[in-house]
């Protein structure tokens, strides 16, 4: 079973509209959408949901009027700056249990934090494993890693090929949860200075977790300068770019519509999918 | 004023938004830029900003003298992360799933609990062109950005206008970034990827209280889903910016919009006026 995983740095570079494809294009595959802040996979899969399940993680202090004497010592020893006027503030508590630990009257008790929600759907191209964080929650990292669990039991159950992984942006906890153990990823760039830029520092998390790394210039024709720089830097990194996809406003027409690329028009946007898909899943 | 430019969603635009209300107001009263988009940041390839010092961030992780400990297990008992585990005679540190809570060097009875600080990115400050500018980055391989972006919005000037980039997403960067602000402006583009994640960027600055507008970036494709949920749920849309090559081709070369395209400077101050407006008027409402 091989888990790949589609990352780029910078957002807004064309991961989930590859994803979307490789999910048309793949045979034998489980689908799991690890960008759990802002989830849109589902756009164009049209799941049906078949499980949903509460994700609890983590702690929150909450601090009981009636014993607490205004002290002050957990507002001075908190180092998040979490409480002011003897009431704590849920968004800024890490949850670390400090002030439970140290209130002279035992007035802080710490309250399971229910974070969010993850999903096992079933979609036209096979099982989906999603996921959506609470507003404004912490932990993304440990939801991811709970989406990659599940989608990884059912590639087993149902003796799988492939685990294909939408990721998130950045290069954070949520990335490298989605990131470690995986067999491949595809670092979806453009050929702007920001997503050179942040191509160099998503490859640079792919070598410090010793992970494989194929690259794909999507609109690679907006600056082709800046496409043969890519090519360039890849080359002497030791990484192959794997396809050049050109600009075309059908990925928009076929996201408006909810169906992947692949499916709604079979120009150079397409083939070059298709072939992007043939390199990965070597 | 403290005005954050944020998005759900990446790549819609946040970078070219907040450099170019940067650039477009720097004459009218001093601005700062605050790049708090610490995994990715990228302001700096359009200010191209001389930096001019720079502090490393670090968090304070635990270091346990073995002549004093008598490996009680208490450190590993307060910690809500896992990061210390007592096996035997031995104790095990893992730093990178240290918080730094300093719970563990308080708590611990022998006293045999220092803190050592761990490097975990950089706050970096120069100036470019007229916009003051501050800037975090996260070391490559390190998980946590929050302690980045607070480290950067330390040094916010909050006497002038603040601007502040902000990550995509809605988790604890989003927040960390973007509390305390006065306005958050979010961009998006029209598409179903833009809709869904503005829906869920437009929660996040309501959980946080903070009044909101769109800026509605790559116009002239996809459709008109954004505008009708921005009618329904009365959100201003501040500025629309089309699809466009030669915008495309400038932002590609990391050339500022309104340095290429001049004509672009007085709608962002229109942009920027208008959000200032709508915050003094809302500071007018709170005092009544």
């Amino acid at each position: 079973m091989k888990e790949i995983v589609i990352l780029s740095g910078k957002g807004g570079t064309g991961k989930t509209s590859i994803v979307g494809s490789f999910a048309a294009l793949a045979k034998r595959k489980v689908l799991a959408d690890c960008d759990v802040d802002a989830a849109d996979l589902h756009l164009l899969l049209s799941p049906s949901l078949k499980q949903e399940s509460e994700f609890w993680s983590g702690q929150v202090a909450c601090i009981d009027e009636d014993k607490c004497t205004q002290c002050g010592l957990c507002q001075d020893l908190c180092r998040f700056g979490a409480i002011k006027d003897f009431r704590v503030d849920p968004v800024s508590c890490e949850g670390c249990g400090f002030c439970s630990h140290i209130c002279p009257v035992e007035a802080i008790t710490m309250r399971e934090n229910m974070s969010g929600y993850w999903f096992i759907s079933d979609t036209r191209y096979g099982p989906l494993v999603h996921a959506r964080l609470g507003i404004a929650q912490e932990n993304s990292g440990k939801l991811v890693a709970m989406v990659r669990q599940h989608a990884k039991q059912i590639a087993e159950e149902q003796s799988l090929d492939y685990i294909i992984s939408d990721g998130p942006p950045g290069i954070g906890c949520p990335v490298i949860s989605s990131l470690s153990g995986a067999s491949l990823a595809l670092l979806v760039t453009e050929p702007t200075l920001s997503g050179i830029h942040d191509l160099e520092r998503v490859l640079g998390v792919c070598r410090h977790f010793d992970i494989p790394a194929l690259v794909c210039i999507n609109k690679s024709d907006l600056n082709e300068d800046n496409a043969r720089r890519i090519e360039s830097y890849c080359s002497t990194q030791g990484v192959e770019v794997g396809s050049k996809i050109p600009f075309d406003n059908v990925v928009t027409e076929a996201l408006v519509r909810g169906v992947p690329v692949v499916e709604y028009a079979d120009g150079r946007v397409s083939q070059e999918i298709c072939t992007m898909w043939q390199k990965v899943s070597q | 004023m403290i005005i954050s430019i944020a998005s759900g969603k990446g790549g819609t635009g946040k970078t070219l938004v907040a450099t170019n209300l940067a650039l477009s107001t720097k004459d009218a009263n001093g601005v700062q830029l605050l790049d708090c988009d610490v995994e990715e940041p990228n302001d700096h390839v359009f200010l191209k900003p001389a930096i001019t010092g720079s502090e490393a961030v670090s968090i304070a992780v635990p270091k346990v003298d073995e002549d004093r400990c008598t490996y009680c297990g208490k450190c590993a008992e307060v910690c809500a992360y896992n990061a210390i585990a007592v096996l035997g005679n031995h104790v095990l540190i893992f730093p990178q799933l240290c918080h730094g809570c300093g719970a563990c060097s308080y708590l611990c009875p022998e006293e045999a609990i220092s803190e050592e600080s761990r490097e975990t990115g950089v706050a970096e400050w120069g100036q470019s062109d007229g916009v003051s500018f501050v800037q975090g980055k996260l070391t490559v391989g390190e998980a946590m950005a929050p302690p980045v972006i607070r480290r950067v919005k330390e040094y916010a000037n909050n006497d002038g206008t603040v601007i502040i980039d902000v990550p995509p997403g809605t988790s604890c960067p989003v927040v960390e970034a973007v509390k305390g602000s006065d306005f958050c402006i979010l961009v998006t583009e029209p598409t179903p990827f833009g809709l869904n994640d503005l829906a869920l960027a437009v929660e996040t600055v309501r959980e946080l209280h903070i009044p909101c507008g769109v800026v509605l970036n790559r116009t002239g494709i996809g459709d008109s889903k954004v505008e009708e949920y921005c009618q329904k749920e009365d959100i201003p849309i501040l500025l629309t910016i089309p699809l466009d090559t030669e915008i495309a081709r400038l932002y590609s070369q990391g050339i500022p919009l309104v340095e290429g395209l001049p004509q672009w400077k007085n709608s962002f101050l229109e942009l920027f006026n208008r959000v200032k407006e709508m915050v003094d008027e809302r500071n007018r409402d709170t005092q009544r």
